[in-house]
Parts: structure tokens; sequence; C-alpha cells
């Protein structure tokens, strides 16, 4: 695979304010990369210094091998769809979607056709003429993609396109993205707040946090591996127990946390004595004493019931609140609120990080 | 009218009412429909008022286009106030641009007091400032020929002048609206045209002025139509080469004392005015409520 975007040691400080800490990353032509973190994290930071709209306060940044320094954001193989979507309002779909054939002069005929082509490819035919304000919020969606795919950009960039819809929609054009990036082979770089979105859609995921890259994974390492507190917090639900590394024995750290002795996976370069905490998914938490030897003693105090399982809310005597996620057929033997509950886990489910 | 008399009763309701009625009829409306009968009856004695000659007649009106001085100096004035209408917008637009998109708050707001605070003083007293600086021997004839870009002074008064002078006392009426409806523009918009690809002509051309349309026909509008009533600046920064046609009234009126055609040629820069307005808007395509916003 081709390198498509490298960003190098790039840096970008406002003022006295870091926005972004320096990283690096490297995205693989063809891939669908999403940044994912909380907003302010810088993640549309980095996408507005991949688009050009502004200069990395340091670090270099590569488009095709190519680098950017100096070449202005109306001149970058990159196009970029916009958290409002940015339609230009007193012109009709068509010439919307041909507005950068428009600028670098392909005579109108041609342009008319080629945003033909694309209203096909958005499931839009006949569109042409109408208004932007006539469309719906999906439709707008559609044109904005079309818009920036007319100009065959390297390398697509998407600000929370999605966030504006509602929930229906916003699922049936995740899989349109998806299948359209397949499909055109375009470099699409995501950035989402929403880590459901970012695990369904993307090839790989860098998380961020203030302004600090956190990790860079697919989505099945991310969820089974987090690197840092913040990821394991931040991608899915978890459960997580402060206390002291024990030992390390045969890869397994021994944490003596005030909820009981767990026993979990550690992380690289972990060592006895480090604060640390245990993280658990509430899918890996069972009821009843399992064959694991991770357990703890807690009270139920209520069961939500979200289909294919129900979340079973419990509290440890120490007050803190327990996650376990039991499937459907353990839903008749599920504690009462209020009910004693033994909960046990398996070391190879729980992970253990130091704390930074 | 439904909608006043329900938010403020019958009574305060009819009496706003009333009062816009007394304003519109007694000085809009009676003023202009005496100038109409000045303009159409004839220059007379006292005596011969009332009088076998007191009939209604065209003859202030033709009078004006017999007469190839007062024609010339009549379409003199509406070309040259186009001209300053246009280098109006031109001085204008880029400022008004930078304030609605590239400056920061405190730069707005710096430069906007900067803007209002010459417009504290009375017209007439700015247009003397341009009268001093334009002056023969005056400081810009003094720093040109200073650093050597011009050899003798220039004579700026006359058609120089009067552009400047008038294009300075009507910025604001452009700057305003043009900056106002840009700053309603999503700034997305153009980042999204120059991320497709477009120089930053083509961003103004395409997204920036059609968006801004009804501020620049707003701001055109008020600089026609002061620019065509203007007195003082002609009379102040002008040469016997660049009169105004509204000097030509003044004098009908105060010097030569003929009100009647005085009148009437200011009924027809009053039409031309109207016609120009109703042009401009119908050319951007905009509508006059548009234009009052």
């Amino acid at each position: 695979m081709t390198r498509s975007v490298e960003l190098i040691d790039i840096e970008m400080t406002f003022g006295i304010t870091r926005a972004v800490e320096k990283l690096s990353v490297t995205v693989e032509s063809g891939e669908f990369f999403s940044i994912l973190g909380p907003s302010g994290c810088g993640k549309t930071t980095i996408l507005r210094l991949i688009a050009g709209f502004m200069q990395p306060t340091a670090g270099r940044i590569l488009i095709g091998g190519r680098d950017m320094v100096g070449i202005g954001a109306n001149q970058r193989p990159t196009s970029m769809i916009f958290q409002s979507l940015a339609l230009f309002p007193l012109m009709p779909v068509w010439e919307n979607i041909a507005f950068g054939l428009e600028v670098r002069g392909v005579p109108k005929a041609a342009r008319r056709r080629r945003a033909e082509e694309l209203l096909d490819l958005i499931a839009l035919p006949g569109y042409a003429d109408r208004m932007v304000h006539e469309l719906s919020g999906g439709q707008k969606q559609r044109v904005a993609i079309a818009r920036a795919l007319a100009v065959e950009p390297q390398v697509l960039l998407l600000d929370e396109p999605l966030s504006a819809l509602d929930l229906k929609l916003r699922q049936h054009m995740r899989s349109e993205l998806r299948s359209l990036q397949k499909r055109t082979g375009v470099t699409f770089i995501y950035i989402t707040h929403d880590q459901s979105e970012a695990l369904a859609m993307s090839d790989r995921v860098a998380v961020m946090s203030a302004g600090i890259l956190q990790q860079v994974a697919t989505p099945r390492e991310l969820y089974a591996n987090p690197r840092t507190a913040f990821v394991a917090r931040f991608v899915g639900e978890t459960n997580a127990f402060s206390g002291k590394v024990e030992r390390i024995a045969d890869g397994l750290a021994v944490v003596e946390t005030e909820h009981g002795t767990f026993l979990g996976r550690g992380a690289a370069g972990l060592k006895a004595g480090d604060a640390a905490t245990v993280y658990v998914r509430p899918e890996a938490i069972s009821l009843g004493t399992g064959a694991g030897g991770n357990g703890l003693d807690a009270l139920a105090e209520q069961l939500e019931f979200e289909g294919a399982t129900a979340m079973l809310h419990a509290r440890t005597e120490g007050g803190q609140p327990v996650m376990a996620a039991l499937p459907h057929h353990r839903l008749t033997d599920a504690p009462p609120a209020g009910a004693r509950v033994r909960l046990s886990f398996e070391p190879a489910q729980a992970l253990v990080l130091a704390h930074a | 009218m439904h909608s006043l008399v329900k938010r403020f009763g019958p009574g305060l309701g009819s009496l706003i009412l009333l009062g816009v009625a007394v304003w519109l009829v007694g000085m809009v409306l009676a003023p202009n429909l005496m100038m109409l009968d000045f303009s159409l009856r004839p220059n007379l004695t006292p005596a011969q008022i009332g009088g076998p000659d007191d009939h209604y007649t065209l003859v202030n009106f033709s009078a004006l286009f017999a007469d190839p001085v007062h024609r010339a100096i009549f379409f003199k004035t509406i070309w040259a106030s186009a001209l300053v209408m246009l280098t109006t917008l031109v001085v204008t637009y880029p400022m008004a641009f930078w304030l609605a998109k590239v400056a920061t708050h405190r730069a707005v707001a710096w430069v906007t007091v900067a803007l209002i605070i010459p417009f504290w003083i009375n017209e007439v007293l700015r247009t003397l400032a341009w009268y001093i600086l334009l002056a023969f021997n005056g400081p810009l004839n003094v720093v040109l020929v200073g650093l050597g870009i011009l050899d003798t002074p220039m004579r700026w008064f006359g058609d120089a002048g009067v552009l400047a002078g008038m294009v300075y006392a009507y910025i604001l009426f452009m700057l305003f609206p043009v900056y106002n409806s840009i700053s309603t523009l999503d700034s997305a918009q153009i980042e999204a045209a120059r991320n497709l690809g477009a120089s930053t002509i083509q961003i103004h051309r395409r997204i920036v002025i059609p968006h801004a349309k009804a501020g620049i026909a707003t701001g055109c509008v008020f600089t026609f139509m002061l620019a065509a009533g203007s007195y003082v600046a002609p009379a102040l920064l002008g040469a016997p080469g660049s009169r105004w046609f509204t000097e030509v009234i003044y004098n009908w009126f105060f010097e030569g004392g003929n009100w009647n055609r005085g009148a009437a040629y200011a009924l027809v820069l009053l039409t031309l005015c109207m016609v120009v307005v109703m042009a401009t808007l119908r050319i951007f395509k905009v509508n006059l409520a548009d234009v009052a916003k």
C-alpha cells in the first residue's frame, strides 16, 4: 500500500494554547481512517491542517508523497465535507456539484454531464436543477459528497458530516459512506466524536484527547487492547478498578484494589509497585463464580433491557458502580434489585494499565 | 394595521396611525405636490399671479433640455454620481470583507470607531477639511512634490476634488450595508469554495458577491441618491467646470429668484433618482423591502 497522507511531527499552537501536541500519523492510500475524540481534542485542527486552511506551528504534511508546505488550500489534492455541509444556497444542485470543475475552467456541457453522472452515483438522478433548500437532510448530505468527489481528490476529509442527521438516517449514511469509499477507492479521513461511528466504518482509528494522540489501531484492536486509560474509557463501556500492582507473574499482573485482588493482562512495562487500574468490559463480567478466579461481591441496583443483552448495574461495598452485560439466556435468573450478587471475570479479559 | 391595533389597543393604535398619516401627508406629500404645482406654472410677477398668464405649462421642463449648459450639467451629474457610487463600492468592498470575515473582534471595534468619529463633525466642516488638504498650497501637494511624484503642484479642485470629497462623505452608507450582508455569509462557504479549488477572485465572484447582493444594492442606492443630491462637496471642492445639478437648482431658487424653474429642475432630479433606484434594484434582483431592512 502506498502512503496517502503523512503527518510528521506535527504541532499546532494558538497563542498559548496547544491544540495539537507533536504527533506523527501515516494514512495509507484507499484507507477509511477515523480520528476519534471528544470535542476540543484537536481532531478538527488536524483536518484543517491537512486541508491547508491552517499552517502547522511545526512539522511537515505530505500528501501523496508531496510536501504541502506553501501549497494553498485551493491547490491541494484534498476535498472536504464540512460539518455544516456548506452547500452554496444560491446555486442549483448541479452547479454545486460542478463548482470545483467550474473554477478549473471545465466547459459548461462537460460540467453538467459530470454533475449528472455523480447524481446517479449518489442515487439522486433528476435532481440537477433543484435548489439546495428543496432537499432533505440526507439528500444535502449526498450532494455534499458528490461535490467533494467531483474534483477527484486523492483524499476526502469529512468533518463530522453525520452529526446533524437523525439516528436512522445516520446509520443508513454510515453504510452508504463506507460502500462509497470502497467503490471509489479514495482515502477517507473521517472526524467524529461518536465512537460507534468510528468503530463501524473505519479501517483504522486514531484516538485523540486534549491534543495528544492516544492510539492508532484497527477498531477491534482498539476495543480489545486499549493502550491508555483514556482509550479504555472512551471507546466502549468499561469497568475500572484502581489499585496497586503487587507482582507480575507469567504476564499476568496481580492488582490489589479496595474491591478485591484481581488478575489481569499487564501492559508492557508494568512493574510491581505501580499504581494501576484494571479494566474489564461489561460483557466480560458474568454472574456467579465462573471459572475465572477474579470475583467480587456487589449489590444489584437495576437491570436495563437492551434487546440482545441486558445491562446489570450493581454497586460494590466500596460504593463503586459495576456494569455487567448479561446475555439473553441468562435473563431468567437475573437478580432482582437489592439482591447480593457474586460477579466474576477471567484474567485474560481484564487489562491492567499503569496510571500515567 | 390590524396588528397595530392588536398590539397597542384601539386608542394608541389609531394615534400612531394618525401620526404616520400626518407625517406622510404634511411632510412628504404636500411639499412635493406644491413643488409640482410650482413647476407647472410660469414665473410671473406678483401682479400677474391669478391673471390670464397664470396657467399650467411645461415651459420650465422644456427649458432644462433646451439649455445646452444645464442639460450638460444634468447628464454629467448622473454619470458622475454613478462614478461616485462605483468608486465608493470599490473602495469599501475590500474593507467590508476584511471587517466581516478576516479581522478580529478587537480590530473591528477599533476600525469602526475610527470610521465613525469623523462623522460626528458636520458635513460642511468635513468637506472643508478636504478643501484644506486639496488646496493648491495644501498638504497633499506639498507631500507629492516633496516625494518627487509631482514636479509642480496640481489643481485638485474640480472633478477629482468632488469625487474624493463625496466618496469620503458617503463611505459609511456603503460600508455598513455591505459589511452587514457579508457578515451573514457562513465562513464555511468561503472555505468550501477554496477547498474545491477556487481562487480568491472566483470566491468573491461566485460566493461572496452574490450573497452580499442586497447589501451592495442598498449601498449603491444610498450613495447614488446622496451624490446626486449633494451640494456641499461640489460647492466647496468643485471648479467652474465641475458644476453639479443641485447648484443649478440652488441658483434658480436663491439667486435667479425663479422658483418655478427651480421646482421643475428639482422634480426632474427626483424622478431620475427614482428611476436609477428602481433600475438598480431590478438589475440586482432585490426588492425595496430588502433594502429597507
